[in-house]
Parts: C-alpha cells; structure tokens; sequence
C-alpha cells in the first residue's frame, strides 16, 4: 500500500487493543447516510515510475523557452547549492517552529533572513515573510490603517504605475475592511507617478501612498519627494521594492527625509525559481515602532534556562491563534521553505555579488532596449532612468506578435495594453543576467522577422 | 488567592477604578487580571488628551501567551497614563494597585463611578467565574 | 550544540565567487537614486555557507527524522518523488505570464487537480489560488459575503463559530468585515443545536465547522446543523483541517457544505517547509460558483486556460500576484496520483486505524483521554490534568520531556476546551513499531513525573538548548543581529 507501512498481522493486532471488528467500525459515528460509495472519479494508483513519466511529459510538452518576461517574477541565476539545502528534509519536513527547542535551526536561520531583510530596505524590523508580494501588499495597508491612528479616513493612495495585480489583490483582501483605494496617474511621457497629482489631498486625510521602486513599467520613481509628501500630509509611506534592486538603489529606509514607515514586496528573484507562479515569499519591514502592528511571524534572540543564547518564536499576542478575532491578521504559515532559499542565496551572494546581479540586469536590458528599438516599428515607451524592465510600443496589435514569438520558443514579454490601453501596442520586457549577448541577438533577430512577415501578410 | 482591596471598584473584566480627591479617576488591572495573564511584556496606554467613553477598550496589556484589551469604566478625557510601564511593564504584576497603574481620566458622570462593582461584588464574580 | 550566526563566519572581502556575473558593472541611475552603503549581508565563501545551513538544519527535528505528531497539523511521510517531479527543469523554468500555448502541461496538471478536488469533496468547482489554509478560509468566507450581497440581503454579517474553533476562523471573519458569534460545545463533544438556533437569525451570513472537529470527534448531527443555518438563510463552511480523516469515506458536499478549503500540505502531503508554503484551495456547491476567486483552470475542446476576471464577473477577485503555490499544487498533483482512488480511502482507515490504536494504548497505560466515550477520528485528546495537580507537571512539561525522549510533542493547550490537553495526530504513515515506542516513552515520562518531577520541568535536557526565555524575547526585542561596534 503506498505509503503505508501496515502489515495485515499489524492490522489485526491493533483492532484487538482498540476492540473494533475491522476498520470499518471506526467509522461507526458517521452517518450511514453520509457514507461516500466510493471515488470513481478518481484514476487509479500510479508507480513512482509511471507518474515519474507522465510529468516529464507534461514538462516536455511545454518545453523550455528563452524567457523575456519580469512583471513581478524574474528569472535569475540560482546558486547549485540554495535548493541541494533546501530539499534536505530538516528544513522541508519540518513544520512552524512552535517547539523552539526541537527546530532551532529553522528559527535561527529566521532570525538571519530578518537581518539580512532589514539591512536590505533599510528598516530596523523584518518579519518572517508573508505569502507573496501582491498579498503582502494587502497586509501592509491593513497595517497602515493600525499604524496611523491619527488617520480615520481609511484611504491609501495607489499610483497606476503599482504593479495593476497589486491593486488587485490589495482590493480583493482589503477591499472587505472597507479600505478605500485612489489612483495617482503616471506621466505619460515618462512613466513615473505625477507627483503634483497629490496636491488634490493636500489637507485632507489620507492614511498611506504607497510607490513601487521600480515601478511596474521598470522606471524609477521620485521616492524621496513622494515620502516627503506623505510624511508632511500625516500619511505613512508603503515601499513596494525588489529586492535585488535594493543591492544598488536607495532603499526604502532611506527615502525622503524620513524614511519609508513600511517596505514589501516580492522576494522570488532571491533564489526563488519562476515555477509557473509559485511559491514564492512576501517580505515586510517596518520601522521598531510599528512591530505590534505588523503581521506574520516574528523570531526573536532570547537566552535559555543556562543563559545560553537561542531563538523562539516572539510577539505572538499580535497573532490568530492568541487574538483570534483581534489579530493583526488571520495569516498562520509564511512561506519558510521559500525564506531558506533566500537566506542562502543572500548568504552565497554576498553585498557584492547581489549589486553585480542587479547591475548587470540592468546592463542586459538597457542592451535589449537598444537591440529591439533599432527593428522598425518598435519603439521605446518612456526614455527615464530604470532598472531592469521596459515598455516597448508596437506598431501593431501586441498579442499575435508575443504568439509567433512563442512558436520560435521565445517568450517575448508581457502585452500590457489591456490593463493600460493609454500606451496603445505597449510591450513590457525584462533581462537579467541570465539573458545573454546572444540571447538577446536572438531575440532580436525573431522579432524583426515576425514582424517583417506579418507586415507582408498584412 | 488574589488581593482585591476593599477601597477600590471593580469591572466584571478585571479593571479597578479609584477616585482621587481631585475627582480623577485612575484606572489599572485587577490582582487577578495580571495573574491570569502571567508576565507582562507590553503595555499600550491611550494618549493624554483622547475623549474615552464607558465601556471603550481604550489600552491593552500583552503578556506572552495573551493580550487583552482594557475597558475605560467612565466617560471622560484622558488626563494621564503611566509612562513608566513603557519600559518596565512588569510594575503591573509586581503592584497592579500602585505603580501598575495604567490610567488616569477625568469622568464626565461619575455616577459611572459609583456604578462599577465594590471590592465585595468583584469577589463574588471571581468566585463564580472560577466555578 | 552550538552553531554561530552566518554574519560571525563572514570576512570582508570573501564571498562565493563562481555564483554571480564575473564582470563588474556600474549602476547607470541618478546619484540621488542610488544606494549609499551596501547591505549587511554576509561575505562567506560557498563551502562557509553550505556547512553553515546544514548544521542549521540538523537542530531541528522534521518528518524524515522523528515522529512527528502535531495534532491538527497532519504530519505525515512527503514522499520524495512529489518533490522530485515537482522541480523538472521545465516546470521551474516557466514564466507564469509566458502565453497559454507554451503552457499546456502545466495547466492540464492543475485542471486535474481540480477535478480531482472536486470529486474527494464533492463540491461543483474548485480554484487553486489561495496561498494557505488561511487564506483558503478568507476565499470562503469572503465568497459567502459575496453570495449574500450579489441577493442585495446586506445585514448577513454574522458569522457563527464553535468555542472550540481553530483560531484562524475568528481572524478570517474580521478579515473580511464580519462579526464573530461564539457557540459552545456539548460535553460529548457535539454542537449545542439548541444555542446554534438560538444565535441564527437574518444577521447570519454563515457557520464555519470543521468536522470531525477540532476536538477529533465527527459531528454526528451535521445534517441538522446544515438544515438549521440553511433554514436560517445562512451558507456552511468546511475547515478543512481534518479532512485527512474522512478522506474517501465521507464528502463535505454531501454533508450539506457550501464552501471547503482543503490544507493541500495536510491530507495531500506536500511540505510543510518549517512553516509554508501551505497551499488552500477552495471547492464550492453550486450558488457559490460564480464567486470563486480567480485565476482558475478551464477546457475548451483539447486546449486549457486561465479563467479570470472576464470569465467570472461576479469573483472576489484575485489573492495573489499570479496562480497561487503553483509548485506546491504539482506536488499535491502527483501525491494524488500515485494514492489512485483506494489509496486514497485507505488514508483516512489507516490515519483513524493508528489514533485509536494509540489512543486505547494511552488509555490503557492509565492516560485520561478527554472523550472516553467517542470515536476517535484522526486525532484524539489526552488531558493530563491528573497529573497536573498531583506532581505538578503540566502538558508543557510532558511535552518538553517528549522531546529528549526524541518524539516530537504533540499540539499542546489546543483545543483551550480541555485543560493540559495534548491534541495527538500520529497520520497513516507511521508504523505500529513507532507507535508503541511513543506510548512507551509516555509511559516512562509519567513514571518520571511521579518519582522525580524535576526531570520534567526542566526538560528538554539533550536538545541545543534548553527552554527558552519567552517573556526576555518579548521584552528585550532582539529580532535582528548587529554588528560589535568599534
């Protein structure tokens, strides 16, 4: 029997000490009514060996093509040695750290994302992760509205630059709180959120803006006026950040005057594989004064009974399990297997190698920017300092353009006209170091060709 | 058996009241309260200056396994809180009457005062809450 | 066993050379947009890194190493294979936003998932998006908000828990803007129907059950409940927690359930990583489906697609960036597969088979168990509050002993119902062998506990470290490392 270890000798010795003629009888307490016949609708067992088949085949099926999408997932380099420790089953069978005692190695471990997480953005607090970015961004404004109690109005300010899934999500779990959320526009020649646009609530309530750096068009944004604003209207400021961005731009912590009050975002591209969507981890940092109001877990550095140093779960009275109906949150589990990864990878990385990651993605797209602009019918969107993304514009419907792509096994970008159709034909694309000179030449080469044989088809 | 002193008032959630010769009212949690809730680890008092109304959960204490709201007994402003718990929330379980004490408000009707349960009343609720 | 921070094993300058670009390259941004100092993170070389996280790793106890046996956690064996073929290069690889046409495999992986889902649970449709248990239960409760005002019936903002209920219910409640109503449990472990029509009326939006339920009994009147909180015009939800023990054997859809989450990392095995990633997909009888959040899988002909916002106007929308722990979801995908549909049935005989055969040993050897009288279904309560009062050693401190006697604890002072419980899951997989040696060792503890009581309060004795300072971890908080400054 998969999975289980039963002999029928171990079956009939065990129905003796329980007193019950078979197994069946112990289910005895359900209603004979309820009884399921059975699940015909579920296939028979499978081997190892032939489900072993059927996946590869599956992965075969969809191959694996030269990838040129960001919008929130990047594919980067992932060190051999991040998911060989990861896999271990210390770390991967193990379960939330209630008894610190028995899993210090996943508390310790957390303690050390922490650090690395609150050095990163810059804040003095780092929570355990969340479930991803776009949720976590849901999270940070529901914190917002505990943080600043000054604020009654419930109103955060979203630009539409924030990556538009982002406003989804956010709206979809905070939406029932009663959360109010307002559009800051993005200019249309540069692409950055319009900052004289906030003057409209000027001396009016508002809880939090939020800013993503970059933004979800890849330019970056004027954080420090923007965080000024905030601080100066008595709103506290959000920072949706990418963490490999903040190896070289100014972190969240840092913006303004001030500082940011709380940054999150996405931590896939630390050792995370792209993975079809998932899993991946949200961060969330938070100046000391805002921890009880933060969510999700924190690890904390305690002593034991000998006055040995050792780490525990802390500040739980914040959570579910303690506040029920009053919690900060209802979120339980975080995404440890996913913080793991990341923790080696910052470790194999280093300041160093994580700036190198990060300005060489840059490097890569600024040449994939020059090698697709100089193809007729394809220009770039806004000419603004940037990080690793950019929008192209098409002279042509974007979609059957990214489908001929495909059938070359090149995954061109994302089409972004629907959710902004201002732009028109808009294409985002990424690079990161993982893409090559050549890569890019291919890219290249496929786009002027799918373009060039539509245009004589048309 | 925990320590309720007769001059005090009490509310059935655990709070006690005292009426200060200025006609304040400072407020803390019960002997009971703070050993039910075990070692505090944090205190959140209300700001000086906020209007609080009977009934209004108004400062929480937090201990490692718990955190419970603190109910304001009367209506009326914010006059004083302990700052001395922001670094030592511990004085709550070590002299929950004294320096334990969380509050001060100025009430609006004291006849919410004279309405909480006498020290003989609370003991009777304790008693019947542990049966 | 010690082992230092990665910061103390760092040097400036050292790092793993061979895992980054090799050229240097400068960051072309405004100096105003520039970061000023570089991150504190560690300079270590690969070999620093790799000892330090496997040493990290074996401080902790896990499923592949101990026993394991958390009540209402499902601590069961996560075969390797579902790992293995869950991380194919190709599934890894793929962008989540790449066109449908170089994603066929994978969606065709998902859409059976969820018609498999649908058919275990016997619910109308299923989405896989919702990121954990948690979030599975803010989907449903949030679909049933939806339900009550696509019907303009706005006051429908109550929702009814039992006392015994997992905390998260409460929390998920305010998480989408209802009020909680609390209903006590029966002294045999059943609801009070009597309190239950007592506190449903036109505020009701719904119930949130777990059944069996949290105290490990299966609530035997269920369809009155349904008839009762369905009379009242209110929606049931299923927790499913504790599906493992009914898998096969009974449906949440054919107990008169509107809405079930399902713990993807309980009855379907996949990891539960130290804390996450779980996964909590969500199936939905038939008023409900329009609601479901989005994206999900669908089939038109031979070709599958993502379902969104335009396909299903009436959603609570979309609760993450993309498709949820889509990796998780293969994993649960081929556990499913190589169970087949006995495989299946024999999950839940065989997890019920080990908790009561474990529960009558404890029984035996002289444990209180809390509901002598019922059924134990996957999981079964022992109250050690006997023991408690008479050496004064508490479910802490058994639990804590536990671990020198190399068992994991059990769930301890959950359900906060019965007073110094161990809530006790042992799952299917465990052989009898384990099980025997686990009521040994809680036979041996309560010899201790009467003889030498110490040994108990100050355990664990033979751990990394002994038990920590909760109350200095709060009070002093130190949740990151700092730098000795000079």
């Amino acid at each position: 029997m998969p999975f289980i270890p039963h002999t029928d000798a171990d079956v009939r010795a065990m129905l003796d000490v329980i007193g019950a003629p078979d197994i069946d009888a112990l289910f005895e307490e359900i209603p004979a009514a309820l009884r399921a016949p059975g699940l015909p609708g579920i296939p028979p067992a499978m081997t190892e060996m032939e489900i072993g088949r059927c996946m590869a085949e599956f992965a075969a099926r969809d191959g694996r093509p030269l990838n040129f999408i960001g919008a929130g997932a990047y594919e980067h380099h992932i060190p051999a040695a991040v998911w060989a420790i990861v896999s271990r089953g210390e770390f991967y069978s193990a379960y939330t750290p209630y008894q610190a005692e028995a899993s210090q190695g996943t508390l310790q471990l957390l303690y050390e994302y922490q650090t690395m997480m609150a050095s990163l953005t810059a804040l003095e607090i780092s929570n355990a992760s969340l479930y991803d970015g776009a949720s976590g961004l849901a999270e940070a404004c529901l914190m917002a509205v505990r943080a600043n109690r000054k604020s009654k109005s419930l109103r955060i300010l979203l630009p539409l630059a924030l990556n538009p899934t982002y406003r989804d999500v956010a709206q979809a779990i905070a939406g029932n709180q009663n959360l109010v959320f307002e559009q800051l526009p993005f200019d249309a020649k540069g692409g950055q959120t319009v900052v004289s646009a906030l003057d409209q609530y000027k001396g009016k309530d508002v809880t939090a803006v939020v800013i993503q750096q970059p933004n979800f068009f890849g330019t970056l944004e004027d954080v420090d006026a923007i965080t000024n604003w905030a601080h100066a209207n008595g709103a506290l400021m959000i920072g949706v950040v990418n963490p490999t961005s903040l190896a070289v731009l100014k972190p969240p912590g840092e913006w303004g005057a001030r500082g940011a009050d709380i940054a999150c975002g996405d931590g896939q591209p630390l050792g995370v594989p792209l993975s079809s969507g998932g899993p991946y981890f949200g961060f969330m940092a938070t100046r000391a004064e805002h921890v009880r109001q933060m969510p999700g877990r924190i690890i904390g550095r305690t002593v034991d009974l000998d006055g040995k140093p050792g780490f525990a779960l802390t500040l739980q009275a914040r959570e579910q399990h303690i506040r029920r109906s009053k919690a900060t949150s209802n979120i339980c589990t975080n995404q440890g297997l996913l913080v793991t990864a990341a923790t080696i990878y910052m470790s194999l990385l280093g300041p160093r190698g994580l700036a190198r990651v990060a300005a060489t993605s840059m490097q890569r797209t600024q040449q994939l920017v020059d090698a697709l602009t100089r193809i007729p019918g394809v220009r770039l969107a806004f000419d603004t300092p940037r990080f690793h993304e950019a929008v192209l514009l098409l002279d042509r419907p974007v979609k059957p353009v990214l489908e001929a792509l495909a059938h070359r096994g090149i995954v061109g970008g994302v089409d972004v006209s629907g959710r902004y159709p201002q732009l028109g034909h808009a294409l985002l694309v990424c690079a990161t170091e993982t893409r090559t000179v050549n890569d890019i030449e291919t890219y290249a080469r496929a786009l002027a060709e799918t373009l060039r044989s539509s245009a004589a088809a048309a | 058996m925990s320590n309720v002193p007769a001059d005090l008032r009490y509310l059935k959630s655990h709070e006690w009241a005292r009426l200060e010769g200025d006609g304040t009212v400072t407020i803390g949690i019960s002997d009971h309260a703070q050993q039910a809730l075990g070692d505090l680890v944090f205190v959140e008092a209300p700001e000086v200056g906020r209007r609080v109304s009977a009934g209004e959960a108004c400062a929480v204490v937090e201990s490692v396994k718990a955190a419970s709201d603190i109910y304001s007994p009367v209506t009326g402003e914010v006059i004083a809180s302990n700052v001395d718990l922001g670094g030592q929330p511990e004085l709550v379980n070590s002299d929950p009457y004294g320096a334990g004490w969380i509050m001060r408000v100025r009430p609006e009707d004291k006849a919410q005062f004279s309405a909480m349960l006498d020290a003989k009343a609370y003991q009777a609720a304790l008693a019947a809450e542990t049966h | 066993m010690h082992e230092k921070l990665i910061f103390e094993h760092a040097a400036p300058g050292r790092s793993a050379d061979a895992q980054y670009p090799r050229v240097p390259v400068e960051a072309t941004v405004p100096t105003s947009l520039l970061r000023a100092t570089p991150p504190l993170l560690p300079e270590v070389s690969e070999l620093q890194a790799v000892r330090h996280y496997t040493r990290l790793s074996q401080l902790n106890f896990s499923i592949d190493t101990h026993f394991y046996p958390l009540g209402s956690c499902t601590m069961k064996y996560n075969p390797k294979a579902c790992n293995q073929y869950a991380m194919l290069p190709e599934l890894l690889g793929r962008h989540p936003l790449a066109p449908e046409s170089t994603g066929q495999g994978v969606l065709q992986i998902l859409f059976e998932l969820q018609e498999m889902l649908k058919e275990v649970t016997g619910m109308r449709g299923v989405s896989l998006t919702p990121m954990a248990g948690a979030q599975g239960e803010f989907a449903g409760v949030a679909m049933i908000r939806a339900y009550h005002r696509a019907r303009n019936d706005l006051a429908r903002t109550e929702i009814i828990v039992p006392d015994a209920a997992h905390g998260t219910n409460p929390a998920t409640a305010t998480m989408c803007g209802c009020t909680v109503r609390e209903i006590p449990t029966q002294s045999n472990g059943d609801i009070d129907l009597e309190a239950l029509k007592g506190v449903v009326g036109p505020h009701t939006a719904g119930i949130m059950l777990t059944n069996p339920s949290t105290i490990g009994v299966f609530e035997r009147r269920i369809r009155e409940v349904a008839e009762i909180v369905h009379g009242a015009g209110g929606l049931l939800y299923y927790d499913g927690a504790n599906l493992n023990a009914i898998l096969g054997k009974v449906r949440p859809g054919d107990m008169g359930f509107d809405v079930i989450h399902m713990n993807l990392h309980k009855t379907f095995s996949t990891p539960h990583g130290g804390g996450g990633p779980g996964s909590g997909a969500v199936g939905v009888s038939e008023r409900l489906l329009p609601f479901l959040p989005v994206p999900i899988v669908g089939r038109d002909g031979e070709r599958f697609r993502w379902l969104d916002q335009q396909d299903l106007p009436q959603t609570i929308g979309r609760l993450s960036n993309f498709m949820g722990n889509t990796g998780v979801l293969l994993r649960a995908y081929v556990y499913m597969r190589m169970l087949g549909r006995d495989g299946m049935q024999r999950v839940s005989e065989f997890a019920t088979l080990n908790a009561n055969y474990l529960m009558a040993r404890l029984q035996a050897a002289g444990f209180e168990v809390a509901y002598p009288e019922r059924r134990a279904s996957h999981e079964f309560i022992v109250t050690l509050r006997r023991e408690a009062r008479e050496w004064e050693t508490n479910a802490m401190d058994f639990a804590k002993r536990l671990l020198d006697y190399g068992f994991h604890a059990p769930t301890t002072y959950f359900p906060l119902l019965v007073p110094e419980c161990l809530l006790i899951e042992p799952t299917e997989t465990e052989p009898k062998e384990e099980l025997d040696a686990f009521v040994d060792a809680m036979i041996a503890i309560r010899k201790e506990a009467e003889t030498e009581p110490a040994k108990l309060q100050g355990a664990p004795w033979t751990l990394p470290v002994r038990r920590l300072d909760d109350v200095r971890a709060a009070k002093q908080l130190d949740l990151t490392w700092k730098p000795a400054t000079a």
